[in-house]
């Protein structure tokens, strides 16, 4: 599409005005119907063909442009009576109650009128927002009387003062009365009509000082019984002549009186505005707001150059374009309409009706009715799901979609169009592994690889190339999609059309030739929840038709095989691939940001397969260990003509000048360590690059913990750690292939003396179980500080069988040995734990709900099988059991209600860490680090001056420190001795 | 009440308002408005203890996790 570009400098959001809305209206919409029979649109119908054109064929009626380039034009519906928009609803609400019922200004005094003009204008001048200002104006305009109508008030309630004492004094007095004292009164009472008349003729008293006015009538008045209080006698004529002045202002004074009281307005949602008790129309609530002075629209929140509050109340309704609404034909040559059509026809219908109604004189009620309904339609029409109304539903029952669902929430135009889109050149699959493959790699199947492409410019130096690809064509894999010429204009590459296309190219075409090995696509798995969830990879086109990745990759973008989707990005342009190549590659985010260790890294049988090869007493012939080296990518190292241990062969990955000391996960956390002389080849020691003592495991290069492949990254960059990934992977492999590895129930298989020992050892802790509750019962049992008797209990009760558990654990442990394979994968962290494995042979041991033994069920017992009351351990969820001999059904029930409460947990959290993620992603997603080190936002507004107050980066920083001095000392001294 | 002095108090960093040309060089050396520095209201407690005006920067000083000590700058509101 083409078109004029223009810089927006500015944006104003207002209301449109029943003139703005004319204006821009190609035609009134007056029929309900949108076709007749023949199928053409109704003129001054919903589809009229004045609204734009969707049929590339055809041309507008309006611009004159063809169907696609015509973006539509609006429609209008005159309103046969006033109807409040739902959307405004709420402003409508607080502009009512702030403002006087009687003569619409704000209800603020003079002065605090003043303070907050001030105080708006300058947030104006300055662009800030004005909202809190507005908020406060709210509260404090929620007055019962206005200060405008109310001072007028007071000097109505003199002139009745005025009147009242006149007319008793002339009782008292009689009728004599001086012609000096008549004249005097004459002269006051002449006075005062000219105050009042002045006053009526300044009409609203708004461009004097009304105070002062005000003033000078009530003081006139004053004045005046002053004067009647004086006088010795008077006549009937003049006391006529006094109450007729009087009279009017009288009256006038007893209905301002009246009317100053403001009755609370309330809303009941979403549309019906109720003044006390009556329900205020649509037409009132516009009237009341066309009363509100135009100084006065700051106050409540109105710029008036573009906007007026009576425009919340509509009187005429914009009907959007036919391209906003688009009808559907189906298959069977029905047509369907879009829900805004549906709710516009329902719209039109109700108006046409009322207006009928209002014309043929029908009597209020039935007016009332339509009146409400049609307020209805318009109220879903823009929110169908607003609060209080019955959601317009489709005739299958359906809720209608209309205007605010369009936009609303994570399905809406927002989230859904605008802040993300669906991409071209991307591609999804089922993942799978590929311990063959690199790191850096990603393999693609080659039906992807032939669908989405690469542009290429065609050169003098890649014609011949760029032939062959348009020769296979697009079925062929190295083959072209399309070619776009010099001009622009894009050519699929058919058969049919290849010839041609062969003699036209020539350089400065462009190919889009198939995806091919090498090439650096963007690799996704979602929730992308970190930097590492999005990394570029080098495409490697395979058979079948999932994406294959290296199984290191996996835990930073957290993706199993159990039918795992991934996204694949193909970039489009030379500057994305340099850049994508130089900071996402996968090797350049071995290191996490997170922990500032390695987040890629062996996993489960590398680890295993690392131990094996390098346990103490590991030895392989030469031969094997050729084969080894060849498979792992490794330069053939020298013969030794002897058998090599495996930990010779693990020094072939190191880097010559390496060294470092570390306690592996084998570790056993000795009181007292042997250090060297470990009798778990735990201690680890690597002098030159060689292996001198230890086994390998996760402490090595497991991902999060690799301590081996960490030092890789940060003494040898990224491109050595990416080697030694590879090749210490299948060299793992290798390992384990070569002694073989299997687990079964077998291996967690104990002796029947164990067996008896545990079984011992659980009923001692049940029996003290009991005592502790004897205890209790007799009220033995001393309280713990701050604890009552029964949490007491309760906690004694959980440190008893948690000991059992782990003792019961401990003695199936001291027959499990290094020859065990899956105590070998608990103890060097490659999967499970030692307690999966005690579970499995010894003990299940308490369940919990609720982070307490379990006692909910029925009353006051956890099942019917136990008394009420009970407290025993077998009665509150301890599974005595092991999984391998099974549960009794009892244990089962409970061991499925903590089950249970933990995959509830999990799921709420998610949810929760989500929303909460989101929420801070939207607060911190554009600040940066400047190169003074200065954190800012896109305003050069400083949020710390120093990242982290340290300046680290993490992912550079030793697990989260700046450096580990203790490490680096032992590592010097190591180099020390080997240098010797 | 007792009355206390919040200056005191083990959680209430060391705050110190800068002088006119200190601020200039603090200014000049983060390249910074006054405007974009972070900000702290002039009816803050220790604000108040300290008689920071409108205006004023003040330069806090705190300890720190990661960096042992940490200064930082902010601009007195009304």
């Amino acid at each position: 599409m083409t078109g004029i570009i223009k810089k927006i400098a500015q944006i104003n959001f207002g209301l449109l005005s029943p003139e703005n809305i004319r204006n821009m209206s190609v035609t009134k919409i007056v029929t309900p119907d949108t076709y007749d029979e023949d199928g053409y649109p109704i003129e001054a119908g919903l589809m009229d063909p004045r609204l734009g054109v969707i049929d590339p064929g055809l041309r507008c009626r309006s611009c004159g442009s063809k169907g696609g380039d015509c973006q539509g034009h609006f429609g209008h519906i005159n309103l046969a009576r006033p109807i409040i928009h739902v959307g405004f609803a709420d402003t409508i609400h607080k502009i009512l109650r702030s403002t006087c019922s009687s003569c619409g200004k704000v209800l603020l005094t003079d002065s605090e009128k003043e303070f907050y003009m001030g105080k708006i204008e300058a947030r104006i001048k300055n662009e800030e927002s004005i909202t809190d200002i507005i908020k406060d104006i709210y509260t404090l305009a929620r007055r019962d009387d206005c200060p405008h109508c109310q001072q007028e008030a007071e000097i109505r309630k003199n002139a009745e003062f005025m009147i009242q004492n006149s007319e008793e004094i002339l009782e008292e007095i009689g009728p004599d009365l001086d012609a000096d004292t008549k004249k005097k009164i004459e002269d006051k009472v002449q006075k005062l009509v000219e105050l009042e008349e002045k006053r009526v003729s300044s009409g609203e008293m708004d461009d004097m000082e009304p105070n002062a006015d005000i003033n000078a009538i009530k003081d006139a008045t004053e004045e005046l019984i002053k004067v009647v209080k004086d006088i010795k006698g008077q006549n009937d004529e003049v006391t006529k002549e006094l109450q007729e002045l009087v009279e009017p202002i009288y009256q006038e004074a007893k209905r301002a009186q009246q009317r100053t009281i403001q009755e609370d307005i309330k809303i009941d949602k979403p549309v019906s505005l109720v003044e006390g008790n009556y329900k205020l129309t649509p037409s009132e609530v516009r009237e009341w707001l066309e009363k509100i002075p135009e100084d006065d629209y700051y106050l409540v929140g109105i710029n008036p150059k573009i906007a007026k509050p009576e425009w919340m109340v509509l009187t005429v309704l914009p009907v959007p374009p036919v391209t906003v609404r688009p009808s559907i034909t189906l298959e069977t040559g029905e047509r369907s309409e879009d829900d805004l059509t549906h709710k516009l026809v329902d719209i039109l219908r109700i108006n046409q009706r009322l207006k009928e109604n209002m014309e043929a004189g029908a009597p209020q009620l039935i007016v009332e009715d339509l009146w409400e309904l049609l307020q209805y339609h318009v109220t879903t029409y823009f929110d169908n799901e607003a609060s209080g109304v019955p959601p317009a539903r489709h005739r299958s029952g359906r809720p209608l979609k209309t205007l605010a669902q369009r936009l609303k929430g994570k399905e809406g135009r927002f989230r859904s169009n605008l802040s993300g889109k669906r991409v071209n050149f991307s591609a999804r699959t089922v993942i799978s592994p590929d311990p063959n493959i690199s790191i850096n790699e990603v393999g693609v199947p080659e039906m992807i690889a032939t669908e989405v492409t690469v542009p290429v410019y065609v050169t003098e130096w890649n014609i011949e190339q760029m032939k062959k690809y348009i020769e296979n064509g697009s079925k062929i894999h190295p083959g072209a999609n399309y070619v776009i010429r010099p001009d622009e204009r894009k050519i699929r590459v058919y058969d049919e059309t290849k010839e041609s296309i062969l003699e036209k190219i020539e350089p400065g075409y462009v190919v889009e030739r198939h995806l091919m090995d090498g090439d650096i696509v963007l690799f996704n798995r979602q929730p992308s929840l970190h930097r590492m969830s999005m990394m570029a990879h080098e495409v490697k086109v395979l058979p079948h038709k999932t994406f294959r990745l290296n199984l290191c990759v996996c835990p930073p973008y957290n993706a199993d095989f159990d039918g795992d989707e991934m996204n694949m990005h193909v970039f489009q342009t030379e500057e994305s691939r340099a850049e994508a190549k130089s900071l996402m590659r996968v090797q350049e985010h071995i290191l996490s940001p997170r922990f500032g260790g390695p987040i890629i890294g062996g996993i489960h049988d590398h680890i295993s397969g690392g131990y094996l090869l390098t346990r103490d007493g590991s030895v392989f012939k030469e031969e094997d260990v050729f084969q080894m080296a060849q498979k792992s990518q490794l330069p053939m190292p020298e013969p030794k003509n002897r058998d090599w241990t495996g930990k010779e062969i693990f020094s072939l990955l190191l880097p010559n000048e390496l060294h470092m000391v570390y306690r592996a996960e084998i570790c056993r956390k000795c009181d007292e360590c042997l250090r060297e002389e470990c009798k778990n080849d735990a201690y680890v020691v690597i002098e030159n690059g060689e292996l001198k003592m230890g086994a390998i495991d996760e402490k090595a290069f497991g991902a999060f913990s690799g301590k081996i492949l960490d030092s890789v990254v940060k003494e040898y960059g990224t491109d050595r750690a990416r080697k030694f990934l590879d090749s210490a992977t299948k060299l793992s492999i290798s390992g384990i292939m070569k002694r073989g590895f299997t687990t079964s129930t077998a291996d967690e298989e104990i002796p029947r003396e164990a067996r008896d020992r545990i079984e011992e050892l659980l009923s001692n802790a049940e029996k003290k179980v009991e005592q502790l509750i004897e205890a209790y019962h007799n009220e033995e049992l001393e309280a713990l500080p701050g604890r009552s008797l029964r949490e007491t209990l309760e906690m004694k009760i959980m440190q008893v069988l948690g000991e059992a558990r782990d003792k019961s654990g401990e003695i199936a442990e001291s027959y499990f040995g290094m020859d065990n394979h899956a105590v070998i994968m608990a103890l060097t962290g490659a999967r499970g734990s030692m307690l999966n494995l005690t579970q499995i042979a010894a003990c299940v041991g308490q369940q919990s709900v609720r982070g307490g033994r379990i006692e909910r069920g029925y009353r006051n017992r956890t099942l019917p099988h136990f008394q009420e009351g009970e407290l025993g351990a077998k009665a509150s969820g301890f599974v005595h059991s092991s999984y391998k001999s099974g549960l009794d059904p009892l244990e089962f029930f409970f061991h499925a209600m903590g089950g249970r409460e933990g995959l509830v947990d999990t799921a709420i959290r998610t949810a929760q860490s989500g929303y909460m993620q989101r929420r801070l992603v939207n607060a911190l997603q554009d600040l940066n680090v400047n190169e003074d080190g200065t954190v800012r936002d896109n305003r050069g507004v400083v949020i710390q001056t120093r990242y982290g107050e340290d300046g680290i980066d993490p992912a550079k920083s030793d697990f989260g420190k700046v450096a580990d001095i203790d490490r680096l000392i032992e590592e010097m001294r190591i180099k020390a001795k080997a240098d010797k | 009440m007792v009355k206390k002095d919040i200056l005191k108090h083990k959680l209430v960093p060391d705050h110190v308002v800068l002088k006119k040309n200190q601020i200039v060089k603090v200014l000049k050396a983060m390249e910074v408005h006054p405007e974009q520095l972070p900000k702290i209201k002039l009816d803050d407690p220790v604000v108040k203890a300290i008689g920071a005006k409108e205006g004023d920067v003040i330069k806090i000083t705190r300890n720190s996790q990661t960096a042992g000590k940490f200064v930082s700058y902010r601009l007195v509101l009304g």
